[in-house]
């Protein structure tokens, strides 16, 4: 990935008219670029999962145990009998195809079983030829066929091809939900052992240490402590940040990504500025947890029961330090854990209290159970309520648009609460089109736990729609500025960017917020928390952020 | 050529002619007259509460609804109430407009790649109307042939007639339901096999209930119009299948048995294949479920008890490292 590549002769490339031999005849090939490596046996094990073991997706021995087929249909058997999604969605799809075109790695690939039907069928072949009378009598015609080794891999291949971002699910007259047969489909592989190491090692890391990077506790205060120099010196404000204390009043968990890797640090500092400030002007207490230090959860793409073995710690760790209530940072996928997940897996949280914003007296009524506010939420109350000190013309540099990420999109409708926020924030907000927003978003083409480095071919093939409703705005209004509530985001879309729309640069929305806000006793700011000069008053944003060729970041 | 759909025009073809044959040749008016009809009726009542309750029997154990709309957040922030409900309510009328107006399927754009590296998403309807044409045009048709199976026959079902019949073309008035259900399934047909990637994933049993239908329309159409069966005779008959006294009158003809043949056979097949989606549309939990897990739990019947890795054992774990850092422990050492 080190020359600039040629994006556009890439683009001309996609041919999304499928060939004409039938799917079930075409064998899967796996290509180099287009999946992330077998998990490392040791990350399998330290959680308990079966079969852990060296394997490589291109051997043709997968090592897989005797029984592996017995393995599969017992575990489709128990999961049809809980899930009643998993039956529903095997049984009533009508093949309409308008779930077709609006899978973003189909359009990036052209590869027909990248469409969420036929990913979905490729599982639902095999049901039929095994559970379904029909397909017993019908056998191929009725779209069944017995499950083999080539079958097994093919599911590998595109269980591990689909972001699990729902956005088929939208447009399904059914609400048939590809993400939710991916899910399933991959708690079936991982029965196998056939775990990735993008999702194993991250989540035996988060199991362990408490978050995904494995960043122990002495670690973890010492990375944020090197924040607070980092933000000393471009505010001239020293923040406190507190650590797994007893009796704060909130607790706050965020991805670790954000942590660990530009520009999700800018974020994090934001955050550290917003708790100094509220703590200064209003005696709020908002504490970290090292034992706790991770929003995300890769559980949720490997299978329900780690999910919510990470999940756990959320709970516990606010039972522990006694807080009143969990305030949770920006994440996509963490968030579809805390409103869709948490509260029926770990829940009764009758252990804290019914979220108030003790600074507004806001009830957060839509949280009464779970407990956990979204930090965009509570800082649009803030806002709302006047109650931060904004100067939203130091982000005059910027042209901002938002990328919904696909989580808290269609597991949430988390829509106007960042748009107000940026507006309150930032002087030029434009929005991409609206079959590329909210609900019908486009995933930055590296969810699930798909954002390792070498499906890179993959991760830029399925961004595609993405980046290129971002290269509309950018043509149509010069913006220069992705901004995003997710710390995967925060990761993948600057490469995404740098291939497809160099001069666009990304930024979570707390760094937005803090770059505006006023904090008391700052120095005179000439620098954002990036180190770069701010700007006149005057000055044009379209000279800003015109990045060189892609380095490869 | 396309083995797909040939198979199933083959399928149908032979369906055809072993009504037609077995009537007019073999005088087995019984067997397909009333044998094959009662059963079929049964196996898709049958069938048809099997696979529901066979569906219910699986628990949802997550409230997991895809979010199409602003959620309900802070009071000053509009919710959608219907494409993002937060109460039974919303969700009732989400699914209605779901049920009665697929408004899924109208969300429906087509993708297209064009020069100069732009993608759009272009105005794409047809799926949405011809669906919804074929749909209500199935349901009248189906509501009309009450009339044969009651007596007197309801005002309600008189005036349908009238509307259906708006357009009077002579003697007898032209249903209008007849023709827009056959033109509808006829583009359901042509779209899945011009459209590449509809095309690719269509399964021979995808075209078999097309060709299904479409030969029952047009077998419906021509006694109708064209040879005139005995509308009397039919009524007869009719009255006899749901009072439980077959009857079989004289010249019935061998069209009305392949009509009444190709029906029964799309009532055995529906239970076994994805014409289930009339059912299960109902109980998808992307859809019929509100969005509102964060304040109010949702209880998972198998809620699994999982191993975990508590505080105490992290303390354990880093108890040295943390001290050293100044992060307070539970325990000293
Ligand atoms: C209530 C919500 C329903 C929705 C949203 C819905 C939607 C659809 C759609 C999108 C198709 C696909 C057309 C195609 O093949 O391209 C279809 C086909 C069909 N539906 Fe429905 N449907 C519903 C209810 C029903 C009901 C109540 C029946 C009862 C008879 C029914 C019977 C059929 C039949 C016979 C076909 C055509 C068969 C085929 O294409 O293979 N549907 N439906
Ligand atoms: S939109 Fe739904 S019913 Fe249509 S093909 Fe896709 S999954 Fe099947
Ligand atoms: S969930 Fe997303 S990635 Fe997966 S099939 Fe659907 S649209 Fe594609």
């Amino acid at each position: 990935m080190s020359e600039r590549l040629k994006s556009d002769e890439d683009f001309s490339k996609i041919d999304l008219n499928p060939s004409k031999t039938g799917w079930m005849d075409t064998p899967t090939v796996i290509k180099d670029g287009m999946f992330c490596f077998a998990a490392k046996p040791q990350s399998v094990k330290t959680l308990d999962l079966p079969y852990s073991r060296e394997w490589n997706p291109k051997h043709d021995d997968w090592k897989l145990p005797e029984n592996w087929k017995e393995i599969i249909y017992e575990g489709m058997r128990d999961r049809l009998d809980r899930f009643r999604t998993f039956k529903i969605f095997m049984d009533i799809c009508v093949r309409c195809g308008a779930c077709a075109d609006k899978c973003h790695f189909f359009i990036g690939t052209g590869d027909p079983k990248n469409m969420p039907v036929l990913r979905a069928e490729l599982i639902r072949s095999v049901y039929k030829n095994d559970f379904t009378t029909f397909g017993k009598i019908f056998g191929k015609l009725g779209g069944a066929r017995p499950l083999t080794l080539d079958v097994l891999k093919e599911w590998w291949y595109y269980f591990f091809q689909c972001s699990e971002c729902r956005r088929c699910s939208v447009f399904c007259p059914y609400g048939i939900d590809t993400a939710e047969i991916t899910i399933i489909g991959r708690e079936l592989l991982n029965l196998l052992g056939l775990n990735i190491d993008w999702i194993a090692t991250p989540v035996s890391n988060c199991y362990m240490t408490g978050n995904h990077m494995g960043i122990q506790p002495h670690a973890f205060v010492g990375m944020l402590e090197f924040f607070v120099d980092d933000i000393e010196e471009c505010t001239g404000v020293r923040v406190n940040p507190t650590f797994n204390k007893k009796g704060a009043d909130i607790l706050f968990v965020t991805p670790s990504g954000d942590v660990f890797g530009d520009p999700g640090t800018y974020t994090c500092m934001g955050y550290m500025i917003l708790f100094h400030y509220l703590k200064e002007k209003y005696g709020l207490e908002v504490t970290w947890s090292t034992y706790a230090s991770e929003g995300g959860n890769f559980g949720l793409f490997t299978s329900n029961e780690v999910m919510k073995r990470l999940n756990s710690k959320m709970y516990a760790e606010a039972k522990r330090l006694g807080v009143k209530w969990i305030l949770g940072g920006e994440c996509g996928h963490m968030w579809r854990v805390i409103n869709q997940y948490m509260g029926t897996m770990n829940g009764p949280a009758d252990f804290l209290e019914e979220p108030v914003n003790p600074i507004t007296g806001t009830k957060f009524e839509n949280a009464k159970s779970t407990k956990m506010v979204h930090i965009v939420e509570f800082t649009a109350d803030l806002i709302k309520h006047g109650k931060l000190d904004l100067d939203p013309s130091r982000n005059d540099n910027l042209k901002v648009t938002f990328h919904d990420s696909c989580n808290p999109a269609r597991g949430m409708g988390f829509f106007e609460e960042p748009r107000y926020v940026i507006k309150n924030v930032c002087n030029n907000y434009y929005d991409m089109p609206r079959n590329c927003i909210k609900e019908q978003t486009f995933c930055c083409g590296s969810g699930s736990g798909l954002n390792a480095s070498e499906d890179m071919e993959l991760r830029l093939a399925g961004g595609l729609p993405r980046a290129n409703a971002v290269k509309y705005v950018n043509e149509k209004h010069g913006v220069n500025m992705l901004a995003c509530i997710c710390a995967i985001d925060r990761a993948v879309l600057p490469p995404l960017m740098g291939y497809w729309v160099p001069e666009v640069d990304v930024t979570g929305i707390h760094e937005l917020v803090t770059n505006a806000l006023i904090i008391p006793g700052e120095k005179e700011k000439t620098v954002n928390l990036r180190g770069e000069d701010i700007p006149d008053k005057e000055s044009d944003p379209d000279e800003y952020y015109v990045r060189p060729a892609f380095s490869g970041r | 050529m396309n083995v797909n759909y040939m198979f199933s025009l083959l399928a149908v073809v032979v369906l055809i002619l072993l009504a037609y044959v077995g009537v007019e040749g073999a005088g087995l008016q019984v067997l397909f007259g009333v044998i094959i009809p009662y059963i079929a009726v049964f196996i898709f009542i049958a069938g048809f509460v099997y696979r529901v309750m066979d569906w219910v029997r699986s628990p949802v154990p997550f409230r997991i609804p895809s979010t199409c709309g602003q959620q309900k957040s802070l009071p000053w922030i509009k919710e959608n109430k219907i494409d993002n409900p937060s109460t039974a309510g919303g969700v009732i009328v989400r699914m209605i407009f779901e049920i009665l107006f697929f408004r899924s399927l109208f969300r429906n754009t087509s993708c297209r790649l064009n020069e100069g590296a732009k993608i759009t998403y272009v105005w794409e309807k047809w799926l949405w109307l011809a669906a919804l044409a074929f749909h209500y045009s199935f349901l009248t048709v189906l509501i009309r042939h009450l009339r044969f199976f009651l007596e007197p026959v309801p005002v309600c079902l008189q005036l349908l007639e009238k509307v259906d019949s708006f357009f009077q073309l002579g003697l007898p008035g032209l249903f209008l339901s007849g023709v827009v259900l056959l033109a509808a399934v006829i583009f359901l047909f042509l779209r899945r096999i011009y459209i590449p990637q509809v095309r690719y994933i269509s399964l021979a049993s995808d075209f078999f209930p097309l060709f299904l239908i479409i030969s029952i329309a047009i077998t419906g159409i021509f006694m109708r119009y064209f040879t005139k069966v005995d509308i009397v005779g039919i009524k007869e008959f009719a009255m006899g299948l749901v009072t439980l006294h077959p009857t079989i009158p004289d010249g019935l003809g061998g069209l009305f048995y392949v009509h009444l043949f190709l029906v029964s056979v799309l009532f055995v097949y529906f239970p076994f294949s994805k014409l289930m989606h009339m059912g299960g549309v109902f109980l998808s939990p992307t859809r019929n479920l509100p969005n509102n897990n964060r304040a109010e739990r949702h209880i998972n019947p198998w809620n699994p008890s999982v191993k975990l890795h508590t505080y105490q054992e992290y303390e354990d774990d880093f108890r040295e490292k943390m001290i050293e850092a100044g992060l307070p422990v539970e325990k000293e050492s």
